[in-house]
């Protein structure tokens, strides 16, 4: 074979595999028990944070959210309710935003600073511009909870999932996994229901 | 008197919220649902999650109406998970037939999804979109996540009818 046929060859065969590649289904995320990288994103007011910002905390609360889904709007006191009683024990909040604003105009910066101002987030709600972090956790609904327990110098991943039972109403639920998984981590003890589901909004991640 | 009773037969169907039903929408529990996909016969089942509020939902339902109107070995059934969210079926019902959806439409009334999403198909995160495709006679199923793409859905079929 002539040296041109080769390398015409090898640049055909790149082609076809490239669209393979594209395409390929992100992967999978954290599960519980992995230990998180950290990352930095824009805040609401503009600046930067990282997870490394609360390295002296004993958690963070991270959830995945949004503005425009009904289910984030059903939960949006419980999640301020989370930060309330839970950042002077330790375990803060902190939520993004990964919704392609393109997909999701409702989800844009502008849209994201009137929500956070409106009802005077004290906790960051930080914008995931390239869906890189969202796609690194395996964030897939809104809201989606991963909360994260401090282990020497890494934040590890203890509970994944939905924040209670009952979208409906907040005090008609009987499982409020969130708060339970804290207040084992609080006292020592195994967290009790390490994974759940919930039907909700998918997250609009822009395709490959 | 009897002017009061006419009064009332004529207000009472507005506030009922049983009355205004399309013949193709009913309300049902997780049981009936998985017995209706569990079925080992009659046509391959093409399985749509969606919801009323869900936009990327609603944007798909024209290509599953068309899949349900042209293919007479498929039964398109989109089950709504919108009572999860809203007790009341009447905004699902106006949907419904201000749409002239003609597929059949199942309203899920089933608490505590986390008990039971696995069990409707274990790889589902629980977002909507979904859909799952199964043969009744060979059990065979597919499932995706996300906003079915143009060609997708015929895919799907091709591949269950395998």
């Amino acid at each position: 074979m002539t040296y041109m046929k080769k390398k015409l060859n090898l640049l055909l065969l790149a082609t076809a595999i490239m669209p393979l590649v594209a395409f390929a289904p992100s992967p999978k995320g954290y599960e519980v028990g992995d230990t998180v990288q950290d990352f930095r994103l824009k805040n609401f007011d503009g600046k930067m944070v990282s997870l490394a910002d609360y390295k002296d905390q004993k958690g963070v609360i991270l959830i995945f959210d949004c503005n425009t889904c009904p289910y984030s709007k059903a939960y949006n006191d419980r999640i301020i309710a989370l930060h309330q009683n839970y950042q002077s024990k330790g375990f803060p909040v902190v939520t993004i935003n990964a919704n392609d604003p393109r997909m999701s105009p409702g989800d844009s910066f502008e849209h994201m600073v009137q929500r956070a101002k409106s009802r005077n987030y004290t906790f960051p709600y930080l914008i995931d511009e390239s869906q890189e972090v969202a796609r690194a956790f395996g964030a897939t609904n809104t809201p989606h909870v991963f909360l994260l327990a401090k282990s020497g110098n890494a934040f590890v991943v203890s509970y994944i999932g939905a924040i209670d039972n009952n979208p409906q109403q907040a005090d008609a639920a009987d499982k409020r996994y969130v708060e339970e998984a804290i207040e084992a981590l609080l006292a020592g003890k195994a967290v009790p229901t390490k994974k759940t589901r919930a039907v909700g909004c998918g997250i609009k991640y822009r395709n490959a | 008197m009897k002017k009061i009773l006419w009064f009332a037969a004529l207000i009472l169907p507005w506030f009922s919220s049983q009355g205004q039903a399309p013949a193709n929408a009913r309300i049902v529990n997780l049981s009936e649902l998985t017995t209706i996909m569990s079925r080992t016969s009659g046509n391959i089942l093409v399985i749509n999650f969606w919801a009323t509020w869900c936009a990327p939902c609603i944007q798909e339902l024209p290509l599953l109406e068309e899949v349900n109107a042209s293919s007479p070995d498929v039964d398109v059934i989109l089950v709504s998970m919108d009572l999860d969210l809203d007790p009341n079926p009447q905004k699902v019902y106006r949907f419904v037939t201000r749409r002239q959806l003609r597929s059949q439409v199942l309203l899920l009334n089933e608490p505590d999804p986390n008990s039971w999403i696995n069990r409707l198909e274990p790889s589902w995160s629980g977002a909507l979109p979904a859909t799952l495709v199964i043969h009744p006679r060979t059990g065979k199923r597919i499932f995706v996540e996300g906003q079915l793409e143009e060609g997708e859905l015929d895919n799907m079929l091709a591949r269950v009818r395998q």
